[in-house]
């Protein structure tokens, strides 16, 4: 039952990171790829009516990891204290900025929000990577479980690191360029002529930034942390993740330069499914890795909400996230096409 | 550690009083907008379907900013409440769990179709979209409630050999006996707010000869939704509640109701100010009896004292807890004398242009505010010193991992951050009434 609900979190952190993250990879490119008003809210419109949804995911994240395993939520909440807020600060910039943005008609107005939804959503993306990077890396934990991370010390990696060392921040680019490829593939999808031309172009390159920042990645990790390689050695199907992860980032290559938007987007939503299945597989069962020893890792099993609750949990949960991928396929699907500017929208 | 407690209850008082003025109105607003919605689709009457626009114009800004301040509160129990959520979690994180996935999802989806396709959807569409909206808020509400209830008198539940609580029924945690009332009075609460705020603009365009048309139809639609609203929230469902917190809770009730010694034919305090130091209540103005005949319908009853419960189980902060109580009973008291008021000339065909009470009317939608903030304070500060009543109590719950002053740096970025997030908030609500519902309707 644990390993059940460590898959349905890993499940629901790919959603988010899929959804939002083209949202937030719009946010990121939404000063490069518009240049006027027009432009900038086809872009807005591109991602106005899903992003609140979108976002809906992180907090459904949190709510699972809440009741499913509870120590794990109030150790990694806690002891990610500062970081934490600033993403939220962060979300709440951003999301005012999209929202705020459309009520007055007046450029330095529109300029201010535009800046403010482009610089929220960049430090979110790099912020998130860095946050993975924290997981795969590991935090100091206590005892029972505890800890609490500065946001940086010396940027080395060692057992008193900061939220920031070089390793985090390498994850940290990985996360910016893959959302921004995402969003650029999300928008080519989505407009037409000046924006979907950026778009295209922005991705073409950003991509191989993707493809540099996660070897490299890939390297430190090994060197780091060499376990994460202890499951695949034991369970060989567990390479099935990694490589779909790798067929998602030939899609991204291949289909941005046969202009084929929407298999591009599909790509980049697959290499990051693959990806985050990959790195949860390489984690089991930790889910927060110890620096200091071992033995005070935080896993599936020492995190875990006691079995009824689990149970209980399951039922409703399936009933609640089938109902729910039903209402997001029905909103995809009336927003479906390209982006028209009317008078409903931003 | 003391001044660490502190700082983590101030951020989370703070935070979540601030967030709660937007829920408040989307969740009445809600249930008003379908209300128009469906009169319009009824008689086909155009000035009710550019009502609906012009209010989901304003719902819009107001749904933006209780999402924003809203993800800040599901993240603090585990940033600023790390020990209560290792001890709560597995019980209140169902809740709050389904919250995200039954009500957020929900609202979140229909609320982008509502507000971006009501051309491409249709009237009828249009209207399911709006109730889908008010489904939603509402069903948001009554996981929160259920979370809160939970710690106000929890239930299904067994302490585990970790010490921490495991749930034992699923329906007996979301049908817990403390909901009912704590739930419906809430709710009709945030009514009352949406209809004096509907009515206020109504007032704002009569007393301003603009828009008089729209003028007209939010003061009928708030005055005849705030006279139900106004009683309901009072009775039955306060009084509902009040005797909920007489048999599970009585040492809060003697505290709310500022009563240090227990009595029989206990008088009804109106007006005081609570003297902790001599135990008493300086200049009182109350009607005597009227305590125990509103507690136990009987003039003679014995109401139970502070006195009557050993002091380390009394609430931490009883002025503040006697006056929000009181603050809210005043203004509901007034509210309904408002309302009343206002459905007298309604019905005498005086309303509209009654301009002494079209002032009050307009002058008045702040109160309701205040009378909720206050309700959910008497709730939260009533609950002390437990932060799960009987289980836990506050100072037991706290991140000991959070220093003092990471928590005191977050609270001034919060003050900062709200502060900017008011001020945008009146200033896009305020121009959005000042154009009018005409130009709600273009872009």
């Amino acid at each position: 039952m644990e390993i059940l609900w460590f898959c349905v979190v890993a499940f629901m952190l790919a959603m988010y990171t899929i959804l939002d993250g083209f949202d937030l990879g719009a946010g990121i490119l939404h000063l490069f790829v518009a240049k006027n008003d027009e432009e900038r809210r086809t872009v807005l419109n591109a991602i106005g009516p899903v992003w609140d949804g979108n976002e809906v995911w992180i907090l459904a994240v949190g709510g699972t990891l809440y009741f499913a395993f509870p120590l794990l939520y109030a150790s990694s909440f806690s002891g990610f204290y500062l970081p934490l807020m600033m993403v939220l600060w962060l979300l709440m910039l951003r999301g005012l900025g999209i929202e705020l943005r459309h009520h007055v008609n007046h450029p330095m107005w529109r300029t201010f929000w535009d800046g403010t939804f482009a610089l929220g959503s960049t430090l979110l993306a790099i912020f998130l990577g860095a946050a993975l990077g924290n997981v795969v890396r590991g935090v100091p934990l206590n005892e029972d479980g505890f800890f609490f991370e500065p946001l940086w010390t010396t940027f080395m990696v060692q057992p008193e690191a900061g939220i920031l060392d070089w390793f985090t921040v390498l994850m940290g680019l990985v996360g910016l360029c893959t959302l921004t490829v995402h969003g650029a593939n999300y928008l080519a999808m989505k407009t037409e002529s000046a924006v979907q031309e950026r778009s295209r172009r922005i991705a073409s390159f950003a991509v191989w930034g993707v493809v540099l920042f996660s070897v490299a990645t890939l390297v430190a990790a090994s060197s780091i942390r060499p376990e994460i390689w202890n499951n695949y050695s034991e369970h060989s199907w567990g390479y099935i993740f990694p490589l779909v992860g790798m067929l998602g980032l030939i899609g991204m290559v291949y289909f941005n330069r046969t202009h084929q938007d929407t298999k591009a987007f599909l790509s980049s939503s697959t290499f990051i499914g693959g990806m985050l299945a990959s790195t949860a597989f390489g984690l089991f069962p930790n889910v927060l890795p110890a620096s200091t020893d071992p033995k005070y890792s935080l896993t599936v099993y020492n995190t875990a909400a006691p079995s009824y609750g689990l149970s209980v949990g399951i039922v409703w949960w399936a009933i609640g996230i089938v109902i729910a991928l039903g209402y997001f396929t029905y909103l995809f699907y009336s927003f479906r096409g390209k982006v028209k500017l009317h008078a409903e929208g931003y | 550690m003391d001044d660490a407690l502190f700082l983590h209850r101030l951020q989370f008082a703070f935070t979540i009083t601030f967030h709660y003025l937007f829920p408040q109105l989307t969740m009445g607003l809600g249930l008003l907008i379908v209300i128009m919605k469906w009169i319009a689709l009824r008689t086909d009457n155009e000035c009710y379907n550019n009502s609906t626009r012009f209010w989901a114009k304003i719902f819009a800004i107001n749904f933006a900013v209780g999402v924003v301040t809203g993800i800040p509160m599901e993240f603090q129990f585990g940033t600023n409440w790390a020990r209560f959520s290792t001890f709560a979690g597995g019980v209140i994180g169902q809740t709050l769990a389904m919250e995200s996935v039954f009500a957020f999802f929900l609202e979140s989806s229909f609320l982008g179709l509502f507000l971006f396709s009501e051309k491409r959807l249709g009237p009828k569409m249009h209207f399911f979209a709006a109730l889908m909206v008010f489904i939603g808020s509402w069903l948001s509400g009554y996981f929160i409630i259920a979370t809160n209830a939970w710690m106000q008198h929890p239930v299904a539940y067994e302490v585990g050999a970790n010490g921490n609580v495991a749930l034992t029924s699923f329906w007996g945690l979301l049908l817990n006996p403390w909901i009912a009332w704590q739930y419906t009075h809430n709710m009709i609460g945030s009514v009352v707010t949406a209809s004096f705020v509907v009515a206020a603009a109504g007032a704002f365009y009569l007393l301003a000869h603009k828009n008089e048309e729209y003028g007209k139809v939010f003061v009928r639609v708030g005055v005849i939704a705030g006279v139900i609203a106004s009683i309901l929230v009072a009775f039955p469902t306060g009084d509902g509640q009040v005797k909920n917190i007489v048999v599970h809770q009585p040492v809060t009730f003697a505290a709310m109701e500022g009563l240090f010694e227990t009595r029989e034919g206990a008088p009804l305090v109106l007006i005081g100010q609570p003297d902790m130091e001599k135990r008493r209540l300086d200049n009182p103005l109350h009607v005597p009896k009227m305590l125990s005949f509103l507690t136990y319908l009987h003039w003679g009853a014995e109401v139970k004292g502070l006195d009557a419960f050993p002091e380390n189980t009394w609430p931490t902060n009883i002025p503040l807890l006697y006056y929000s109580y009181h603050v809210m009973v005043g203004l509901g008291t007034i509210f309904i004398a408002i309302m009343l008021g206002g459905i007298y000339l309604l019905w005498k065909k005086k309303l509209f242009t009654a301009r002494p009470f079209l002032w009050v009317l307009m002058l008045a939608f702040p109160f309701p505010y205040i009378a909720n903030t206050a309700g959910w304070w008497t709730a939260e500060l009533g609950r002390q010193p437990w932060l799960v009543y009987g289980l836990m109590r506050t100072v037991d719950g706290t991140s000991t991992m959070v220093s003092a002053g990471n928590t005191l740096f977050t609270l001034l970025g919060f003050a900062g951050m709200y502060f900017v997030i008011g001020m945008l908030f009146l200033f896009l609500v305020v121009k959005t009434i000042n154009n009018g519902p005409e130009a709600a309707l273009k872009h």
